[in-house]
């Protein structure tokens, strides 16, 4: 899983010095410059909501849900991966998750703000969510209502944001106190000591540590698969057809998934490119995370396809004319097959060994999905709407320009947030990588591997003739 | 002797050297003791006779707690405080609870997980004597130290640093109070 010659020294300089020596490359400057520059039409776009209202977005009876929860669907379902390479694949003893979750950890915690801004805003009176939102004695003696998905949305998205920044800050720890004795500059020290929180690498510790990591890892598992089933209860908990369907919230998972591997892979290949990270995100890396987005695409795909056979055999007819609708019947017939055509047709391209080991076609595939997964949140949202159930009702349903600098505008922060990231934190996690050179090996034991070795051992002693001594 | 000592620090070049004599620091006797890696090595555990940490039974009652607090946080904003009914739905429509009970659940653990793992470990904790050897930093890049305590009813000064000479490290520190 790391290439190159590397010892534990090398490998600490290597990945420490990006925040602690390297003079700040020139593609730095230019990419924080730019992301930062459209960043501001996020504030831009708040700015001018909060002073006029709701009235600047295109949303409008019958599409009352529209650009606002479309991309807050997106965002959410982008930090999904952030999460599966951390918890999930931790526990499932995956190494080559190690010198990924670092950066898609971040991914999660800046995906997830982008996604929280537009809950918040969307009724363009922000101030009034607090009780909204949450249970707290107030004044007008009222409650939430906790009977609807969009106060479980709340408790869902807000726990995972929590657990997230934990998990991320408690993975850091170890390496902040890397930094910490590695930086020169006193302000550095101290910024870096005080984050590190005095961590001195203590074997005591890190039997702590190494259990709260892993029961992090246990409770973020069922974490991330609720956060999209209950984002997807937003829809099929109410009566809309395409809305009220049981298979969404393995569909939506199956999606965030998709999703969130597509961006860490457009933010992973630039990365190990610019700043010669090749030898701990290794091209294996890169074929295993095309794996994993060709068998979620392809969960996606059997996804749509169910969809549109749900809605014939349900016999309902409001159900299938909502999916004759959606596909060709209806004027938003091109953006379904937009869709299929990004989700369903592009990823078949990584069956075959040329495309999935290309970083080029990986990249190409990866903001393909990308935006088709948006087109997937449009089509489920405004094509289930724009069609009321009276025809005297019917509308169309397009953006205002302030939607689309909103959206335009996350994107920005989103970037901007991952610049200072790479800038001023280990992009990689040190201590992890170092577990997986031949050095960290006790004995020349694989120290995940204990039980196996121990079977290995006894094994060898009764092989005949005896292997040859291991390398490690 | 002038100044009081906290402890005698070995330094070793490998992780194998140090649990190699994180072994024999025990088996001579020591109990207060302490390794240092720059990444966590399981085999210190037994060879140091470090307890299995208490720390998943707080994780699983800060869990519990959290069940709790969201089942009778909705119980009571829902069947007590202010019953709503809304299209004859029975007032306690418990599943409809399950959700944000679930997430407060995860929550408090993971609250539990983290802050209890660093309150156990003594941290945050900016100073601390074994810092003031100055090979110490590093024990976070690429070596490994073994402390005895001075604390230690075992510990002479230089009976122990004779001992802890004799497990071939690259030096033994005294680690000022």
């Amino acid at each position: 899983m790391v290439e190159g010659d590397h010892t534990l020294g090398t490998v600490s300089d290597k990945i420490g010095d990006l925040a602690l020596k390297k003079k700040t490359p020139f593609f730095w400057f230019v990419g924080f410059g730019l992301a930062f520059l459209v960043a501001q039409l996020l504030m831009v776009s708040i700015g001018y909501l909060l002073v006029t209202g709701i009235g600047i977005f295109g949303t409008n009876q019958p599409v009352g849900w529209a650009f606002p929860i479309i991309n807050f669907v997106w965002w959410i379902g982008i930090g999904h991966a952030g999460t599966l390479i951390s918890a999930i694949l931790l526990l499932l003893n995956q190494k080559w998750r190690t010198s990924i979750n670092r950066f898609a950890e971040a991914m999660t915690l800046f995906a997830v703000a982008c996604a929280a801004i537009f809950p918040v805003i969307h009724t363009g009176r922000p101030w009034l969510a607090a009780y909204w939102l949450f249970p707290y004695p107030n004044t007008m003696g009222i409650w939430p209502q906790f009977r609807s998905p969009l106060i479980w949305d709340v408790f869902a998205v807000s726990t995972y944001a929590t657990i997230s920044l934990l998990f991320w800050y408690v993975g850091l720890i170890p390496d902040l106190a890397t930094l910490r004795d590695r930086a020169k500059n006193k302000y550095f020290k101290f910024i870096y000591g005080t984050l590190s929180w005095g961590w001195r690498g203590s074997s005591r510790h890190w039997h702590r540590y190494e259990i709260a990591y892993l029961l992090l890892a246990g409770i973020s598992t069922p974490l991330v698969l609720s956060v999209h089933s209950i984002v997807s209860f937003d829809f099929s908990v109410s009566q809309i057809p395409g809305w009220h369907t049981t298979f969404f919230p393995p569909y939506f998972v199956a999606g965030a998934v998709y999703a969130g591997f597509a961006m860490v892979l457009i933010l992973c290949i630039p990365l190990r490119r610019w700043y010669g990270m090749k030898d701990f995100i290794t091209d294996t890396h890169l074929h295993y995370m095309g794996k994993v987005m060709l068998a979620t695409g392809l969960i996606v795909f059997y996804a749509y396809i169910m969809e549109a056979y749900f809605g014939w055999y349900s016999s309902s007819q409001y159900e299938w004319f909502m999916i004759k609708n959606r596909i060709w019947t209806g004027p938003y017939w091109m953006f379904y097959w937009f869709l299929i055509l990004c989700n369903g047709i592009s990823i078949q391209l990584l069956w075959f060994k040329r495309f999935r080991e290309s970083t080029f076609w990986l990249f190409v595939v990866s903001i393909i999905v990308s935006i088709g997964m948006w087109l997937e949140r449009f089509v489920i949202i405004v094509t289930s709407l724009h069609r009321d159930f009276l025809p005297s009702s019917w509308a169309m349903y397009s953006p205002t320009i302030w939607d689309w600098t909103l959206y335009i505008g996350t994107i920005g922060m989103f970037f901007s947030l991952v610049f200072l990231f790479v800038r001023f934190l280990p992009i990689i996690s040190i201590f992890e990588v170092r577990t997986l050179l031949p050095e960290a090996n006790v004995h020349g034991h694989q120290q995940d591997f204990e039980e196996n070795v121990v079977e290995v051992e006894y094994t060898y002693e009764k092989t005949d003739p005896p292997n040859k001594e291991s390398e490690a | 002797m002038d100044k009081k000592l906290y402890g005698l620090m070995a330094e070793f070049d490998s992780a194998t050297e140090l649990v190699d004599a994180a072994r024999a620091v025990r088996e001579a006797g020591y109990t207060k003791t302490d390794g240092f890696s720059p990444f966590p090595i399981h085999e210190m555990d037994e060879a140091l006779g470090i307890k299995r940490s208490i720390l998943p039974v707080l994780v699983f009652f800060g869990g519990i707690t959290g069940l709790l607090l969201g089942v009778s946080l909705q119980v009571f904003v829902h069947y007590i405080d202010y019953p709503l009914n809304i299209g004859g739905r029975p007032y306690l429509s418990w599943i409809s609870f399950v959700p944000p009970s679930f997430e407060l659940t995860i929550l408090l653990a993971g609250f539990t997980a983290v802050f209890g793992m660093l309150f156990l470990n003594g941290l945050p904790r900016p100073y601390h004597p074994v810092f003031n050897v100055p090979r110490f930093a590093l024990a976070t890049r690429e070596k490994f130290f073994l402390l005895i305590e001075s604390a230690d009813d075992k510990y002479d000064y230089d009976e122990t640093r004779a001992f802890l000479q004799g497990l071939n490290p690259q030096e033994v520190f005294d680690v000022d109070e």
